[in-house]
């Protein structure tokens, strides 16, 4: 006669079991104390942040109302705004080329264009600003009125941001059925209104998905920025760092909550839109 | 006779790596012709279809579409258009959008697109789910559009991928039922890409068998049917008895060979043979008997019963004959007591008529 297996010692049940459970808690506390104690001493009244003294918005008026930082946010979300357009143009154009052509090297290529994701901050950051320095740039953007100022951070923001694009978009086209290409041009549509009414719409979702992925990833970085950002402008993330340097207030968690909420909706928004789905396969 | 709708001239593809996919094909294609290009996977038929359609360019060769060679015209600016095998219905667009879409992007005015998108609707039953998504719809329903799609622009001709191979055997069947009813009406030419001889046969008006990218014959149903040129044929359409011999005398009208199990026979057939040849004989033109055949025209032998198959309406019957002859004999179960009379072991006699014969040379 066999061994008959408890209830729940099945490979699937695993999460039954009491210290698995407790690993898990843990590891969760771990991960997200610190952010969830930042937004907790975000509504603290005391002035250091260190004890809990009472719940109060008023971090939030002191924040939006300190110019410097909402000099740096406008700064931040320009940068963000602008990178992100420009990134999602060039990281969908080099995902249709790498979809569409066969060249040499392809496979090469393709993996130096992902060299961003993988490539250390600071190393992206420093290489960044030596090479605005070579060229000029470091001094030439510097007296240039705003947002032509911000010109160094939004080029260094597009290098990095574009291959998420790129991978992104991508894996969309991977699951594009080329005879429906086949079926439009048949039908009597040409290469460009094959483009516009066909794979730019099947597209969209992962177009979407990799802009909100480039936006937030531009919105909080820090190295890269604060290598190639001038004297004269900073963005919200540097802003913050220097705050914090002088010691850490409630105005500062409060702005920090509200990036977080920021970044998170984003995320949310471009894990829906990057999901599996059935569309496309005509 | 009119000019053909299509002639091809000496049209060969050659794929990257040297793979000759078609090579070397003429024929013509008349107005309002249901024709079918048949095959085993791998011959070059959809090659074939896609360089009618323009989606594929000949290595060398002339395609003429209404008097045009067009050998080299994109496929936007053909007058053929195309249902595809996965029928590549836009996901992102209403049945009406689809079926608009040919001629939105050619410039017809709003006014004659909507008109002419009511008709196709209408014409394949889809009128009540114009404003669906494709995602909401069965494959028949899909397919549908895609045919409404490609009707609606008028093509001079039009070009189906194995249309039916994605839908199940019910469906399937209404569906060539429909296809050809449809063509009737539209008085267009439909040429129908399959690798089903059932489907070719029952839906054609012509059949082209190619094989390894060559065209092995080109005749109506019947005929390939029942004058097939070649053993490749005999055996790719329908079920046959393939019998070697060896031909002893040949006149014009008249040829006598030693075949394989069945001894010296005379055969009825036009034109000399000589050396090996093969005989071919349909499983439904071969009788069963309990005792040798009387009448002395008749091709007999003796043998004894391998298998019964039951089919219902017939029954397959495999006889082993001498020198190990196998052969298939379709049994009309015509009574409903008794099923096809013959049991497996038991002793029978199998005959069948001279002229139900085919000499197959090659």
């Amino acid at each position: 006669m066999a061994e008959t297996l408890k209830p729940g010692s099945g490979p699937l049940d695993y999460g039954n079991r009491l210290w698995l459970k407790i690993l898990f808690v843990a590891i969760f506390i771990a991960l997200y104390a610190p952010i969830a104690t930042l937004i907790a001493f975000s509504f603290n009244t005391d002035k250091r942040g260190v004890v809990w003294r009472g719940f109060t918005w008023d971090n939030y008026e002191k924040a939006w109302n300190n110019v410097a930082l909402q000099e740096a946010l406008l700064n931040s979300l320009t940068i963000a705004f602008i990178a992100t357009i420009i990134a999602t143009i060039i990281g969908a154009m080099a995902a249709l080329f790498l979809w569409r052509f066969r060249f040499p090297f392809k496979p090469a290529y393709e993996g130096v264009m992902a060299l961003p994701i993988v490539i250390p901050e600071i190393c992206m950051g420093v290489s960044l600003l030596l090479f605005f320095i070579y060229t000029g740039m470091m001094g030439w953007s510097v007296g240039m009125p705003w947002p032509l100022n911000l010109i160094n951070i939004i080029i260094a923001h597009v290098a990095f941001c574009f291959p998420f694009v790129a991978v992104v978009v991508r894996s969309r086209l991977v699951g594009f059925n080329r005879q429906l290409e086949e079926a439009s041009k048949d039908l009597g549509a040409s290469e460009w209104q094959t483009f516009w009414n066909v794979i730019l719409p099947f597209m969209m979702p992962g177009l979407v998905a990799g802009a909100l992925l480039a936006f937030t990833l531009s919105l909080d970085d820090f190295v890269i920025t604060f290598f190639t950002s001038g004297p004269e402008t900073v963005t919200f993330p540097v802003k913050v760092y220097s705050l914090v340097r002088r010691g850490v207030s409630p105005e500062i968690n409060a702005a920090s909550t509200v990036l977080i909420v920021i970044t998170v909706i984003a995320t949310i928004i471009a894990m829906k839109l990057q999901a599996p789905q059935k569309t496309g396969e005509g | 006779m009119a000019e053909p709708i299509i002639a091809l001239r000496n049209v060969t593809k050659t794929f990257p790596g040297g793979v000759k996919a078609v090579d070397d094909v003429s024929f013509d294609i008349d107005q309002n012709e249901f024709f079918a290009l048949l095959g085993p996977s791998g011959c070059g038929k959809t090659t074939l279809l896609r360089m009618i359609s323009g989606l594929e360019t000949p290595t060398s060769g002339q395609i003429i579409i209404g008097g045009e060679d067009m050998a080299l015209t994109p496929p936007n600016k053909r007058p053929t258009n195309m249902v595809f095998q996965s029928y590549a219905v836009f996901p992102h667009m209403t049945v009406a959008d689809n079926v608009a879409y040919g001629l939105k992007v050619t410039g017809v005015p709003t006014e004659e697109t909507k008109r002419r998108v009511a008709e196709a609707l209408d014409m394949v039953k889809l009128t009540h789910l114009a404003a669906r998504k494709p995602d909401q719809m069965s494959g028949g329903q899909r397919q549908r559009v895609a045919l409404a799609r490609a009707l609606v622009k008028r093509p001079k001709v039009l070009l189906l991928d194995e249309p039916l191979s994605a839908l199940d055997a019910k469906l399937r069947d209404e569906m060539r039922l429909e296809l050809t009813r449809l063509q009737e009406n539209v008085g267009i030419t439909f040429i129908i890409v399959t690798h089903d001889q059932d489907e070719a046969l029952s839906m054609a008006s012509r059949i082209a068998v190619m094989d390894k990218g060559a065209v092995q014959q080109i005749a109506t149903p019947s005929e390939l049917y029942e004058q097939p040129t070649s053993r490749f044929i005999a055996d790719f359409i329908g079920k046959v008895n393939l019998i070697n011999a060896t031909v002893v005398s040949s006149t014009p009208k008249k040829l006598v060979c030693d075949a394989r199990g069945l001894g010296r026979i005379e055969l009825p057939h036009d034109g000399r043979a000589a050396g090996d040849i093969a005989i071919a004989v349909r499983p439904e033109k071969l009788k069963i008997t309990d005792t040798q055949p009387k009448a002395a025209k008749k091709i007999s032998t003796e043998g004894k019963v391998r298998d019964v198959a039951y089919y219902g309406d017939t029954s397959h019957v495999v006889v082993r004959c001498k020198d190990d002859l196998e052969l298939s004999v379709n049994v009309q179960n015509d009574s409903r007591v008794g099923g096809s009379g013959v049991e497996r072991g038991q002793k029978v006699w199998i005959h069948w008529a001279p002229e139900d014969t085919l000499v197959l040379t090659e």
